[in-house]
């Protein structure tokens, strides 16, 4: 089955009204349309993120399913446990971790990594802001070269740490990447995950509006033109094989995209826009070459 | 009833968990708590054990599972020691923040660096403030026994607390003793099956647990509750141990047990092993009246009890296992603190001891009473530093003995 | 605690409730306003709101003032023009 948005809109809703993410927050819009797939019968587990933030304060929240908040660094162990567990109760749900990528890529990949490699059955999401947003933008793991962070105040040096593929290295049953400017192919990984059994990882950018350096409006707009310039490609991993799910037809300017917020304004030259750009090409390259495996692992 | 077997403290924490049906059990390896999880996957392996053994990376991710399943409404179990524990500290604080009734054993051994595996309790004492109920206990029959009893404690509807049961490492975790294994059908007809709280994790009925609130809000509310709770567990636990003590024969007191303490003058306070060495020694004192008072729970502190039994007393010796650097022993600021304020309010006397697995014998503790009764009241140091090696103690520093 | 009291147990527990931060349409600089002659039902604006405030009434959409934030996405996805934002209290 296909999901269509007449199908989404007749669902349920688990993320209620009234939440306190800003506006226009791509990790609310993923959440809004991952819930809307994954549906009342699920269990989230939230590490410290934006999302400990956006339930809202006690005695309130805006989820309208159970969940559980955990320390920064274990969210993927307290979901093993979670799905432990209904395999004792005979409880059928689906457990899914929502973290930010801090609790993804940094301070939570050790519990990340255990639980993919005990192929514990559960749907890790990753919401990619590219930064400590909740903190007040400070620089990450996830955070791409040449972004201002208060904590990169001239632009960051490293690349990005590639987490989608480091995952799909412990030999999950799927890893995808996905983006919010990008709802159908969103909603259609995690249709897919769902319907899987054992690690399924879903790594998702999520624009942010006071954290990239842009209007809350720009939200669709920057995930769409991360996925078209081949900066942020979309791509999963069913069982080792590696499929492209999105193939711009024409690539757009890289300068599209990171002219269009100020994280990247404040620091780039013309010349890290070509040099970028080339890193883009290449690793977009790669990925094509990739896809023309049997199997990456 | 049940089985004699010849078995160390970890294998009866093992037998303990298997009784009470733990039925989630994620932990990590650390020495010398191995033995206990090991003993754990042997039961599952053969069939005994109807449980899920979560092979975790870290005892953080131990904890964290702990507290997943525990929030699913699984009775669960793990154990660690020593850099595990504080590892594990984030978490502990938040299982206790969650009212999950997680239970665990601490084979207390002691901190690094250097790296030292043999006993002490300065791992526990760190967590002193987590919300954990904590008791020590002496023997591997004790260990077992409390392991059952700490489930309908923590469990009960007015507790809700996470509960951990302390044994030194080596000496009981590695010395083999007659150990009766009690038959499951009598465990059962003590502890019934768990049942969670009404808000666990369950879709038909969405709760969200542990989000933000503000000052304004019930933070301050929430500590009060568990502090509330600890003072229903020193009640609960009382009647629990005599519940157990008429069912299984056994008893190993309450908060606390007095052994000779009626008419005696000095009195000897400890936790753990250090409180059987102690009864040993009784005997071989001849200075003055003896008795011991084994401190078993320590968190809630069984303020009660130390001040019904101890006011009396002359001379009260407190023997701790870890330091809380500038100032004194653990046991010994509780201690103090209970009898403040009682008119004529013995001398109490702390001794730190046994630090990193130093052996500490009935010796060792007939001469620090000798001593503590000497002493003139007024000169009392906050604590004495006994068993260390001649080279310090030639320098006759204060607080050395 | 003399008397054993039945006491209140307060829990880290909450209870899903819509406007779980207040009614958060108040925090909108902006207004969208759909125009619903323009309208052609396509449903992108439901499919981008990041609030889910955009409701399905009859068979056209309509705003959830109290709770929408005014971030203009919808605005921006709305390739028939349909959406306008305009300045609250203005
Ligand atoms: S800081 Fe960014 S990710 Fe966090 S709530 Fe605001 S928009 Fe969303
Ligand atoms: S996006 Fe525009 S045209 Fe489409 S349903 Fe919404 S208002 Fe109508
Ligand atoms: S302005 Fe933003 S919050 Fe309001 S309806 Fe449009 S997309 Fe949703």
């Amino acid at each position: 089955m296909v999901l269509t948005i007449k199908d989404l809109m007749s669902r349920e809703r688990t993320y209620l009204p009234g939440s306190a993410s800003c506006p226009g927050c791509g990790a609310s819009l993923a959440f809004k349309l991952a819930s809307k797939v994954l549906g009342r019968n699920t269990v989230y587990v939230v590490p410290a993120c934006c999302f400990s933030v956006i339930q809202g304060p006690y005695p309130k929240t805006c989820i309208n399913a159970p969940l559980i908040n955990i320390a920064f660094a274990a969210a993927a162990a307290c979901a093993s446990g979670i799905t432990r567990a209904h395999k004792i109760t005979g409880r059928k749900a689906n457990v899914v971790v929502w973290a930010g990528d801090g609790g993804t890529v940094d301070i939570g990949l050790q519990a990340l990594s255990g639980a993919a490699e005990r192929n514990e059955d559960m749907i890790y999401v990753c919401y990619d802001n590219e930064a400590y947003m909740n903190t007040g933008i400070q620089r990450s793991g996830s955070t791409p070269q040449k972004a201002w962070t208060k904590t990169t105040l001239g632009g960051k040096v490293q690349p990005k740490k590639e987490v989608p593929l480091i995952v799909a290295m412990h030999r999950v049953p799927y890893v995808a990447t996905a983006s919010v400017g990008y709802p159908m192919d969103l909603v259609r990984k995690f249709e897919k995950a769902s319907r899987m059994e054992g690690f399924r990882y879903i790594h998702i950018l999520s624009p942010c509006p006071p954290g990239w350096g842009m209007s809350s409006n720009k939200t669709a707009e920057m995930g769409k033109l991360a996925v078209d310039t081949c900066f942020f490609p979309l791509y999963e991993i069913e069982h080792g094989k590696l499929r492209v799910t999105v193939k711009p037809r024409e690539r757009k300017p890289l300068k599209n995209y990171l002219l269009a917020q100020s994280r990247f304004r404040r620091t780039l030259s013309e010349a890290d826009v070509e040099e970028l750009e080339k890193e883009v090409v290449k690793k977009w390259n790669q990925l094509l070459e990739l896809e023309k495996l049997d199997r990456i692992v | 009833m049940g089985e004699w077997k010849l078995i160390n403290a970890n294998q009866a924490a093992a037998h303990a968990a298997r009784l009470a049906r733990a039925a989630v059990i994620p932990a990590y390896p650390i020495t010398p708590q191995t033995t206990v999880v090991e003993t754990i996957e042997e039961f599952i392996h053969e069939g005994i054990m109807d449980a899920e053994y979560i092979r975790v990376e870290s005892e953080h991710s131990a904890m964290a599972a702990a507290i997943g399943a525990s929030a699913s409404g699984v009775r669960t179990f793990t154990a660690t020691s020593s850099q595990g524990l504080l590892y594990m500290g984030e978490v502990v604080f938040w299982a206790a923040g969650s009212r999950l009734p997680i239970g665990m054993v601490i084979v207390d051994r002691a901190v690094g660096p250097p790296w030292n595996i043999h006993t002490d309790h300065q791992d526990a004492m760190s967590q002193r403030d987590s919300g954990w109920i904590q008791m020590f206990v002496s023997s591997a029959q004790e260990a077992l026994d409390s392991v059952i009893t700490m489930y309908k404690v923590a469990e009960n509807p007015e507790v809700l607390l996470p509960f951990m049961v302390c044994i030194d490492a080596f000496i009981l975790s590695h010395t083999y003793m007659p150990v009766n294994v009690p038959d499951q059908a009598e465990v059962d007809s003590f502890l019934p099956t768990y049942r969670p709280p009404h808000w666990m994790l369950d879709p038909d009925l969405p709760v969200d647990m542990g989000n933000l609130v503000m000052p304004m809000e019930d933070y301050m509310e929430m500590r009060w509750s568990i502090h509330t709770s600890m003072e229903k567990a020193k009640e609960l636990l009382n009647q629990i141990s005599r519940e157990f003590a008429e069912r299984f024969g056994r008893d190993h007191g309450g908060l606390v047990k007095a052994v000779d303490l009626e008419d005696a003058d000095v009195a000897i306070v400890s936790l753990g092993t250090l409180s059987s060495e102690a009864e040993y020694a009784l005997k071989r004192i001849d200075t003055a009246k003896t008795g011991l008072l084994k401190v078993r729970m320590f968190r809630p502190f069984p303020r009660e009890e130390i001040i019904k039994l101890l006011k009396d007393k002359d001379v009260v010796v407190v023997l701790d296992r870890s330091i809380s650097f500038g100032h004194s022993g653990p046991l010994a600021m509780e201690v103090r603190s209970a009898l403040y304020g009682i008119d004529e309010a013995p001398k109490v006397v702390n001794f730190i001891v046994g630090l990193g697995g130093r052996d500490v014998t009935y010796k060792d503790i007939v001469s620090m009473v000798n001593f503590a009764i000497k002493v003139p009241e007024d000169e009392v140091f906050p604590c004495y530093w006994y068993g260390l090696k001649d080279r310090i103690r030639s320098l006759r520093l204060k607080g050395v003995i | 605690m003399s008397e054993s009291k039945e006491v209140e147990m307060v829990l880290p527990i909450s209870y899903p409730s819509p406007g779980a931060m207040g009614k958060t349409g108040i925090w909108r600089v902006f207004k969208p306003v759909i125009d619903l002659s323009k309208c052609i039902k396509c449903w992108q604006c439901w499919l981008y709101c990041p609030e889910d405030t955009v409701v399905m009434e009859g068979d056209h959409p309509k705003i959830d003032y109290e709770y929408c934030k005014g971030c203009g996405v919808c605005k921006e996805v709305c390739r028939a023009g349909a959406i306008s934002m305009i300045r609250e209290g203005g």
